[in-house]
């Protein structure tokens, strides 16, 4: 066994703790999941009130989907550093853990409540959304995944920044915005695929940008996280 | 009692928005020694408390920290436990399972018998069970000893060691101390100087200016 192996699994063991204590944390407290849930909720009816019996374009249906998701994970993934700025529980992290620990723990927790969130939202979407059809499937369930991961990626580390700043609430989507919309005309693109029965391989493209999207987001991420971190 | 164990810092400054609030800060402690800071507020004990924790990082100078060459060698944040006002628990958490996150993230076991019985020795054993945020300051003060003790710190860092403590709090926190000095080195920060009965080396941070 290599002598990095040990500094691996404690790495490894900080980064599954922290993920746990949010995820405990989040069961108990409910705060992101009431809010991304209570956000998806209400403007998928204001969508539905504004279309009617009217049907809409794939595209414009494709579009307004990821405008939910982008809106509801705005509300919602902010809070894994906002919470712990707001109860002064950020040095106590500092202090247990090591900085890339908490930022991979975190990424995990908002992946799995921004795939939990899009799961909800694409089945609430396609029940009510009048003339939203997959055709594609294999296309959609891959975009939604990718769309997921990196959703997590670039919210976490903008949460991080953000965190610090007196006027979060408007800054976090301002400054999400220009990171986050390449991955949004990806995803736009890819659903609109699926929705048009595209083969899967034509959307390889699109795939291979998501793909590239997430290492960067992820790398530069975890290399600039101590700094955004520390001090 | 831990023979090479040893912390010392060499000319450490620190600026926030360009006023200095120290500079030229040197010192040493080895195990079985006291370390004092004092100074008036704004003097920057705090800050110095962060920095021998490692969650801040001086403009300048350096810090090291000697491990006792007998033991298992530790990643550098588990050598140090801090109590402090401003660090905060986990308030939707009873105070075992702050202890046992605190392990978790730490990457160490946790063991719920130790557990138990530092709680005991605080006198929070009754309420172990219950959320921290339906505890009194006093009693958040005294589980935040168990929080920094649970990994038996070869360095135990008090700032403000006696706040929101009542008569019995202050004589588990005199016990703490005196078996601190017995295991390893004991850093307070404080301007009471009732908190503590003997130091070996003193920073008076009013002259580092």
């Amino acid at each position: 066994m290599s002598a990095a192996s040990p500094s691996l699994r404690l790495f490894l063991r900080s980064t599954g703790a922290v993920f746990l204590k949010d995820l405990r944390s989040e069961l108990r407290t409910r705060y992101a999941v009431s809010a991304l849930i209570m956000f998806v909720v209400t403007t998928i009816s204001i969508i539905l009130f504004s279309l009617g019996s009217e049907g809409a374009s794939t595209d414009a249906l494709s579009g307004m989907l990821w405008v939910v998701v982008f809106f509801a994970a705005m509300s919602g993934l902010s809070r894994t550093f906002v919470m712990e700025e707001e109860r002064g529980t950020t040095l106590t992290l500092q202090l247990l853990a090591p900085p890339g620990a908490v930022f991979f723990g975190k990424l995990l927790f908002n992946f799995v409540l921004v795939t939990g969130v899009n799961a909800v939202t694409v089945v609430l979407y396609a029940a009510f959304i009048n003339g939203f059809v997959i055709r594609t499937m294999s296309i959609f369930v891959v975009t939604v995944g990718l769309g997921s991961i990196g959703f997590a990626a670039a919210a976490t580390v903008i949460a991080a920044i953000i965190a610090r700043a007196n006027t979060r609430g408007t800054l976090y989507p301002v400054l999400s915005f220009p990171i986050i919309l390449p991955l949004l005309l990806s995803v736009i693109d890819a659903t609109r695929m699926a929705s048009e029965g595209a083969f899967f391989g034509e959307a390889a493209g699109e795939f291979q940008l998501l793909i590239s999207y997430i290492v960067v987001v992820i790398v530069s991420s975890a290399m600039l996280f101590e700094y955004i971190w520390k001090d | 009692m831990n023979p090479t164990l040893r912390i010392a810092g060499k000319d450490l400054r620190k600026e926030f928005d360009r006023r200095t609030v120290f500079r030229d800060v040197s010192f040493s402690a080895s195990a079985g020694e006291t370390l004092l800071v004092t100074g008036r507020n704004g003097s920057g004990k705090s800050t110095l408390v962060k920095i021998i924790c490692g969650v801040l990082s001086p403009g300048s100078g350096t810090l090291t920290v000697t491990q006792n060459a007998d033991e298992p060698p530790r990643e550098s944040r588990n050598l140090f436990g801090l109590v402090s006002p401003y660090l905060q628990l986990f308030e939707e958490f009873s105070a075992v399972e702050n202890l046992s996150i605190a392990m978790g993230i730490r990457g160490m076991p946790f063991d719920p018998a130790a557990a138990d019985a530092l709680l005991e020795r605080v006198a929070m054993f009754p309420r172990r069970h219950d959320q921290v945020r339906t505890y009194s300051s006093g009693m958040k003060q005294r589980v935040k000893y168990a929080f920094a003790m649970i990994h038996t710190p070869p360095v135990l860092v008090l700032d403000e060691p006696m706040s929101n403590l009542d008569g019995d709090g202050t004589a588990v926190v005199r016990a703490v101390m005196a078996e601190q000095r017995r295991r390893g080195i004991l850093v307070v920060a404080t301007n009471d100087m009732s908190d503590i009965e003997t130091y070996d080396g003193r920073i008076d941070l009013n002259e580092r200016r």
